[in-house]
């Protein structure tokens, strides 16, 4: 688990505040689901392990949370975007968007290219 | 991919503040949990699910909690801080299960630590701290020596001052007088530590006037200025720390002298002498007063000088330029400089002036004391090891639990640094609540005394110490202890035989390394000790029991014809009459009159220049030699017997031809094998050339009253009747009574003069003692050490015995059941005992030769490899080691066979 982590902790950080970007405050669940549906069985699984990214995002300081009142109005802790975590979606986008894109030509290139 | 680690700052600081408040509980996770939880089964049970259903799947995709929960208590804390606080924790429960072994180890480690502390307190201050003044790496002393003459450390002219200044090397060099002059105007004429200075001497060491200001520059008076500038402890003594004293006259010697500043509290003078760095008054002066001594460079009238060097030059730049001068000006005045004399100009850092002479014996302390940290480290380390066998069982389990050896080893290494810290901790707190008591140890005499303090520096280092030597200890019980295999250990318990090999093996190494360490100390401490001995029983050449010296200055007005002592014999029929009056002072037996240089061993360096009459080749250079004026009795009174001719007479006064008294070493150097009497010398007294001849007209033994350690040197007396001198010491012996006596004599001078101050009583054998004092506590401390550490590898050797044979029980029970005799297991004991000694004392004695020749400097009339010393310290370090084992020997020989064997 480890390894996949390492990447699968960046990507899924990033759809995290990318998440709280376009719905505004979210809790755990909002947002769980919210990335279940667009990346499919990215999350299918292993949903908790969003809380402890959640925190560590928090104590970066790219989110910040407070208690309120879920849709069945219950306690739940809410999520939203600082202005720090919005400037680092944009900077992560950039390069993760540079990055992917320099991974396609990759992919692209065929042998006879090269020679 | 870069990832969301860039704000680990935040991020750090965030875990650490949740560590701090002791956010632990997860109960935010928990809610969160339990909320999301509740929407997936709601979200499931719309999708249709049976409500069991429903909460099982929600269950699932949630994921394990065990491995979440994990995680989010790791990002919630500090995992490192949190095991060390764990460690920590568990290690100050097992220090507290053994309260004895806790208490020995702490106390072992705060001696060591807190001795350790203390003593590089005293080296941080002296050596480690540059002199309290702006870049101080660019003060100097300049030193001038002909060693070709023989002639070291001699004073300067007036136009070398003036070439030095002009050569572009320094920005400043300003010669220096220091003597003590008379500050009248209150009750008692007071005598004050004094020094006059070329004006550019504040501006040179970089310090500013408190209140007021220091001396201008460029001043360019050529002779005293009249400006005074005063220390605040004199600001505060004498003129209850007027705000207005700026301006007020203040009269020294018969002139008076308007006071510009008061330097600040923290401001102490550089020097040598305790007396030069405690100036109290300094004048300006541009040494080329025509009042002043002619300005030939010949007549050296500059007792020293002190310069800073330009920016950014260093000290071997500088010194070669210096050199190139130097060169220069022996070609440009060959009368003044011939090439025998080998004239040679020094730059040395004004820091080495002022502690150069501790130096050694300092750092020589640290080492001692060093070493008995080490030692109490050894024994603390046997201490645990001894524990680690008693707790191999808990180890074995831990270990058969999973327990990774590295766990463990931190675990041991986190205790032994927990009771370094602590021990480091109590130890400061002994240094603390004693360091009043231990700065009066010190002998007044060291330099930079008042600058000792426990700061910032010294508690780093006593941490750095704490951590170091806890590491250091628990290293190897620690590696000891996870090597123990746990099934062996397991399955040996209940036997007999505790320890294994290797941990005997380590147990021995340990116990050599402290005999080795012990001994170095003791050969180091007993050399100095011998040192100290012969030097308090060397035979002195005078004798200062039952007589007392006391102080007296004249006034030295800076116009010679107002000084109303100037004329010879004005100052001689002063001196006739304190020699007729002093006699009557009661218990007073005899009195003598001579210079301040005429006190023994508590002068300054006082040389005069002469030239020999009969030609040789060397005899128009200037030689030079300690010289002292005294009337004929002074010989008598110290004790020191006249060998052949006379000593001066009623007949040798001002216009007689003038006679002069030398030792017999001054004899020996310049007239071997020759009738020293009928000798004539030529004399010059700061460059004022005598244009008569001196004759040789008697020859006392030779006294050490220049340094106990010096047995000959060359000495030349002159009479008071014929030449003056404002620095005077009044010498009485009798029964006397110290306590009433400097105040009768100061009566009876005052009864003359009531402006002539007395000051400076002291009896003579103090003196010598008191010439002993930096020795006498540099051998103290070292000595004390040494046993110290003699006494913690006797403890050492004791445990390590005692925890040898208490392992062998069963084996020395078998052997007495087969009929071994008792006195054979003695035997074993302490030869196993004395084999440790042996091979510790084998390490120790290369070691103490090593040491014994880096400190040869601070040894005197004994040779560094002194077999005496080296043999019967050896035999008293293995004389304690069988004593240590002998307890463990006789518990051994008493073993009850049947007991030991039914036990094991």
């Amino acid at each position: 688990m480890p390894e996949k982590s390492d990447v699968l902790q960046g990507t899924l950080a990033l759809m995290v505040l990318k998440t709280l970007d376009l719905l505004g405050p979210l809790h755990g669940y909002g947002i769980a689901r919210r990335i279940e549906q667009i990346s499919g069985d990215l999350l299918a699984v292993n949903q908790g392990t969003l809380y402890p990214l959640l925190l560590k995002l928090e104590h970066e300081g790219a989110i910040a949370s407070d208690w309120g009142a879920s849709e069945n109005n219950r306690r739940a802790r809410f999520y939203r975007l600082t202005r720090a975590g919005r400037k680092q979606l944009q900077t992560e986008t950039r390069d993760w968007e540079q990055t992917a894109a320099i991974i396609a030509r990759f992919f692209d290139v065929k042998g006879q290219d090269l020679s | 991919m870069k990832g969301f680690v860039m704000k680990s700052p935040h991020r750090f600081f965030a875990r650490l503040s949740n560590l701090a408040a002791g956010r632990r509980a997860d109960q935010r996770l928990r809610e969160e949990m339990e909320e999301h939880l509740a929407q997936q089964t709601a979200d499931n049970l719309r999708a249709g699910m049976s409500t069991a259903e429903a909460r099982r799947e929600a269950v699932l995709k949630f994921g394990a909690f065990q491995a979440i929960r994990e995680e989010y208590h790791d990002e919630l804390s500090l995992p490192f801080i949190e095991t060390l606080l764990q460690d920590l924790r568990y290690a100050l429960r097992q220090l507290a299960a053994a309260p004895g072994f806790a208490s020995i180890a702490i106390l072992t480690i705060a001696l060591g630590i807190g001795a350790t502390t203390a003593i590089y307190s005293v080296v941080d201050a002296t050596l480690l701290h540059p002199l309290p003044y702006p870049e101080p790496e660019q003060l100097v002393r300049i030193q001038e020596d002909f060693p070709g003459v023989g002639a070291h450390d001699v004073r300067l002219s007036v136009p070398e001052w003036k070439d030095f200044q002009s050569s572009g090397i320094f920005q400043y060099v300003a010669p220096e007088r220091s003597g003590s002059v008379n500050v009248t105007g209150s009750s008692q004429p007071a005598r004050i530590q004094f020094k006059s200075v070329a004006p550019n001497y504040f501006t040179l060491l970089g310090v500013k006037a408190e209140l007021g200001r220091v001396f201008h520059p460029d001043d360019p008076t050529p002779g005293f200025n009249l400006e005074a500038v005063i220390s605040d402890g004199l600001w505060k003594r004498a003129f209850g720390a007027d705000p207005h004293i700026l301006g007020r006259t203040l009269r020294l010697d018969s002139d008076v002298y308007f006071v510009v500043g008061v330097m600040p509290p923290d401001f102490h003078d550089q020097g040598r002498t305790t007396e030069i760095r405690n100036t109290e008054i300094w004048a300006a002066c541009g040494f080329s007063s025509p009042l002043l001594p002619p300005r030939t460079r010949s007549s050296r009238a500059l007792r020293t000088a002190i310069a800073r060097l330009k920016p950014g030059v260093t000290l071997e730049a500088a010194q070669s330029r210096l050199d190139a001068l130097v060169a220069s000006l022996q070609k440009q005045f060959p009368a003044d400089y011939p090439p025998e004399s080998a004239w040679r100009v020094h730059l040395v850092p004004l820091g080495e002036t002022v502690v150069g002479k501790v130096r050694q014996p300092l750092l020589l302390m640290l080492g001692a004391v060093g070493l008995v940290l080490l030692i109490g480290c050894v024994n603390v380390a046997n201490l645990l090891l001894a524990r680690a066998t008693a707790r191999g069982r808990e180890m074995a389990v831990r270990q058969a639990l999973g327990a990774p050896r590295l766990q463990l080893i931190r675990q041991l290494l986190t205790e032994s640094v927990l009771l370094s810290m602590l021990g480091g901790m109590a130890g400061l707190a002994i240094l603390f609540f004693t360091r009043k008591l231990l700065l009066e140890i010190i002998p007044a005499t060291l330099p930079r005394l008042h600058e000792i303090s426990i700061n910032w520096t010294v508690l780093l280092f006593a941490l750095g110490v704490s951590v170091l030597a806890g590491a250091l200890f628990g290293l190897a019980p620690a590696l000891q202890a996870a090597r123990i295999d746990p099934i062996h250990v397991l399955r040996q318990e209940g036997r007999g035989s505790k320890g294994s090999r290797g941990q005997t093996l380590t147990l021995s190494a340990l116990v050599v390394t402290e005999f080795a360490l012990s001994l170095v100390l003791l050969i180091a401490a007993g050399l100095l000790l011998r040192s100290f001995w012969d030097l308090y029983n060397v035979r002195l050449g005078f004798d200062p029991e039952n007589v007392m010296a006391m102080s007296l200055w004249l006034p030295a007005p800076n116009d010679p014809a107002t000084d109303i002592y100037g004329p010879p014999d004005q100052e001689a029929r002063l001196i006739r009459e304190i020699l007729r009056r002093g006699r009557s002072l009661p218990g007073v037996t005899e009195i003598a009159v001579g210079t301040q240089e005429s006190i023994p061993l508590n002068h300054d360096k006082n040389l005069v220049s002469f030239v020999l009459e009969e030609s040789s080749t060397r005899s128009d250079l200037p030689h030079q030699v300690q010289w002292a004026n005294v009337t004929p009795e002074y010989f008598h009174l110290l004790g020191m017997p006249l060998l052949r001719g006379r000593l001066f007479t009623e007949f040798d006064v001002e216009n007689a031809p003038r006679a002069a008294v030398v030792n017999e070493a001054f004899a020996r150097t310049w007239w071997p094998n020759e009738d020293p009497l009928g000798k004539r010398v030529k004399l010059s007294q700061l460059g004022r050339a005598d244009t008569s001849w001196t004759t040789v007209v008697g020859v006392v033994t030779d006294a050490r009253t220049e340094t106990l350690e010096d047995t000959d040197s060359p000495q030349i007396y002159l009479s008071s009747w014929q030449r003056t001198d404002k620095n005077l010491a009044i010498f009485l012996r009798g029964r006397l009574d110290p306590a009433a006596l400097p105040e009768q004599a100061r009566n009876m001078v005052q009864s003359l003069n009531p402006e002539l101050p007395v000051f400076g009583a002291k009896r003579l054998p103090d003196v010598v003692s008191g010439s002993l004092a930096q020795r006498r506590f540099s051998m103290e401390m070292v000595l004390l050490f040494g046993l110290t550490a003699l006494l913690l590898a006797g403890i050492g050797v004791y445990g390590t015995i005692s925890y040898i044979v208490s392992g062998r029980t069963r084996d020395i029970g078998i052997r007495i059941a087969l009929g071994a005799q008792r006195k054979t297991i003695l035997h074993m004991v302490l030869s196993q005992g004395l084999t440790l000694a042996l091979a510790g004392a084998a390490v120790g004695l290369v070691g103490a030769l090593i040491v014994s020749h880096l400190m040869a400097g601070l040894l005197y009339g004994v040779s560094p490899s002194d077999p005496l010393t080296f043999i019967s310290l050896t035999v008293v370090l293995v004389i304690v080691a069988l004593a240590a084992c002998y307890i463990p020997a006789r518990r051994a020989m008493r073993v009850d066979p049947t007991v030991a064997l039914r036990e094991a």
